[in-house]
């Protein structure tokens, strides 16, 4: 294998798949033996990965109303009482205060551009994978799911991206259009694998 | 053959050790012989696990961008291996670093396969393994400071170090699983409170991902990820998994948040997404910024050279400010995606005199002036930094011999 890049892997999925993956999945079966078969519920109890369809939401459901309430109880302490506030004090352990959740639309291309759930984050899945490993800071995995969701659905309404009484649940959480969806880019589609890159970008 | 060459040859014999400061000329470092004295006993039992020289002092700093972040003293350090106790640490996203009893530990490996498999270390250790020469690299490293005060290359460029790692191809587990078809992304999660993940090209994992439990000839160090640590040469440190437990095969695109968010803006507002190569790069360690050149005379000029993108082919040092450049002696071996040590001599005349580095790779591609990444990236000097810069760095040495960072932005 060379040298790859999102056209590669994102535009030519098929290619990369019967050529990689497809092949090896069928000549190759198990050469050691070793390591023992996980079984289907350690998976569940381990497996907290989020796609961005969604489909390993878990059952349960929230609303921005009911988010408010667990986020100023369990967040407002770092994230301020909206979410757009930056908390003065050094509480995380990477880059000092958690920067704002809220707001930011329309600073991205300007000098001081400010990423929120709102501004930047292109999937509304992201946001619930996250909260329920990493959060709240100090506790983090000790949401209920149903609180991952009323939070995920507060952050959304107060960012202006659904409203206050909609539903978040494993069905309409993943159909959520964040703003940024279409504000990332893969690097330059001309460049292919063990060509010199242009300069300035990194596939 | 001038008589500094001799004094060289009788300081050698003498069997003498040059101090962590030898960047001093050679009559100096003769007076610099070092006094005996009784050494103090270091803590912990030093006959069983040793330990250097009390008279050693060099070591980690906290990192100024980063509050828990700490950078690798790069100036002091030899070769192309990073002691362990140095390799620079950066810790994404947890409450306190894990203490895990390998007894314990499984790596989990499901989705997207035929056989979902739970590995003890044990076992993973019973697997074929190789042992690899890589570097790991922080995307933040080596951005140009904003006013003085940022002068030493530990402090700008110390968030990158190399080691010998040891452990066994993702590839063969993944092979031992059984990849389905449709699977084109992996997600790997570490043990951490709070699962740090990030999402990983199905390509890149089986090339030369190793899932590594050695780290320069003992276990991984708890604070790069004891006892196991994904280890993906060439890309971006932060998606090197430490304390990893979990490998999930999925057929389409995940964005974890830090990947989302990591994400780098472009002047128009647009991010670039899964900019994971570390691109062609290098600098010179000695004499580099905050030393001091004790007199004129003749200086070994050292450094590292690097890139994501495969083995150096060729690093040229300039003593006069880029205006013409002279081929440095690669150390052998030179490794891809490992550091690379280059030397070349210089005799300075006192004057003031700017040294940079510049690097071009197996596949010619060139290590960037700080004006031809501005171009690229349509940056001002308002504009905040990107990551990934792999710009020149020049050291200015002024008359007086101290070493100054000369690539300080505006």
């Amino acid at each position: 294998m060379g040298w790859f890049t999102m056209h590669y892997y994102c535009r030519n999925l098929l290619v990369l798949t019967l050529a990689l993956t497809g092949a090896a999945a069928v000549a190759q079966g198990p050469a050691y033996q070793r390591g023992r078969n996980a079984t289907e519920e350690e998976i569940r109890a381990w497996d907290i990965s989020i796609g961005p369809d969604g489909k390993e939401l878990p059952p349960g459901s929230g609303t921005a109303t009911e988010g408010a309430q667990i986020y100023a109880q369990k967040c407002a302490a770092c994230h301020g009482k909206t979410g757009a506030e930056i908390h003065p004090a050094k509480l995380t352990h990477m880059g000092g205060a958690p920067g704002p959740l809220v707001g930011g639309v329309g600073t991205l291309s300007s000098s001081k551009p400010v990423k929120t759930v709102g501004s930047f984050w292109p999937y509304a899945t992201i946001l619930w994978d996250y909260i329920r490993r990493g959060m709240p800071e100090f506790r983090p995995g000790t949401l209920t799911v149903n609180e991952v969701y009323a939070l995920t659905a507060f952050l959304l309404f107060q960012n202006g991206i659904i409203k206050e009484k909609d539903v978040m649940d494993a069905n309409s959480l993943p159909k959520v259009q964040m703003p940024n969806r279409d504000g990332f880019v893969p690097p330059k589609p001309e460049w292919k694998p063990g060509m010199k890159r242009p300069l300035g970008y990194y596939p | 053959m001038g008589s500094k060459q001799s004094s060289r040859r009788r300081f050698l014999k003498g069997g003498a050790a040059l101090a962590g400061l030898a960047i001093g000329g050679i009559p100096r470092a003769i007076a610099q012989v070092p006094r005996v004295e009784k050494a103090d006993a270091p803590p912990g039992d030093s006959r069983a696990y040793g330990h250097r020289s009390r008279f050693d002092t060099s070591k980690r700093l906290d990192d100024t961008h980063a509050p828990h972040g700490m950078t690798t003293p790069i100036q002091d350090t030899t070769g192309i291996i990073t002691p362990n106790g140095l390799h620079f640490v950066m810790d994404h996203d947890h409450m306190e670093r894990p203490d895990i009893d390998p007894k314990q530990h499984r790596l989990l490996i499901h989705g997207q396969v035929d056989r979902p498999l739970s590995f003890t270390l044990e076992e993973l250790k019973t697997l074929p393994s190789v042992s690899k020469i890589y570097f790991i690299e922080c995307n933040g490293n080596s951005q140009p400071p904003r006013g003085p005060g940022k002068d030493s290359v530990q402090d700008v460029h110390g968030r990158i170090s190399c080691s010998e790692w040891t452990g066994v191809p993702l590839a063969l587990l993944l092979r031992e699983a059984g990849l389905k078809a449709g699977a084109t992304w992996l997600v790997a999660e570490g043990a951490d409170a709070k699962r740090y993940a990030m999402g990983i090209p199905l390509t890149k994992g089986m090339e030369d991902v190793l899932v590594a439990y050695g780290q320069n000839g003992e276990p991984v160090r708890p604070e790069q990820g004891y006892p196991l640590r994904l280890i993906i040469p060439g890309f971006e440190g932060n998606i090197s998994i430490k304390w990893l437990r979990r490998i999930k095969v999925v057929d389409q695109l995940y964005v974890p948040r830090h990947q989302a968010t990591n994400a780098e803006l472009m002047p128009n507002g647009k991010a670039l997404w899964f900019n994971f190569q570390i691109g062609a790069k290098s600098v010179i360690t000695r004499p580099s910024g905050g030393q001091k050149l004790p007199g004129p005379g003749f200086y070994e000029i050292t450094g590292l050279a690097w890139s994501g993108g495969g083995a150096v082919h060729r690093v040229e040092v300039s003593t006069d400010g880029g205006k013409s450049w002279k081929d440095a002696e690669l150390q052998q071996p030179v490794l891809p995606m490992a550091w690379t040590r280059f030397r070349s001599p210089w005799t300075w005349n006192g004057q003031e005199a700017v040294l940079q580095s510049r690097c071009t790779d197996e596949r010619g591609e060139v290590q960037p002036t700080l004006a031809q990444l501005r171009e690229v990236w349509g940056i001002n000097s308002d504009f905040y930094f990107q990551d990934h810069f792999n710009g020149i760095q020049p050291w200015k040495v002024t008359p007086d011999g101290v070493v100054h960072n000369a690539l300080l932005l505006s």
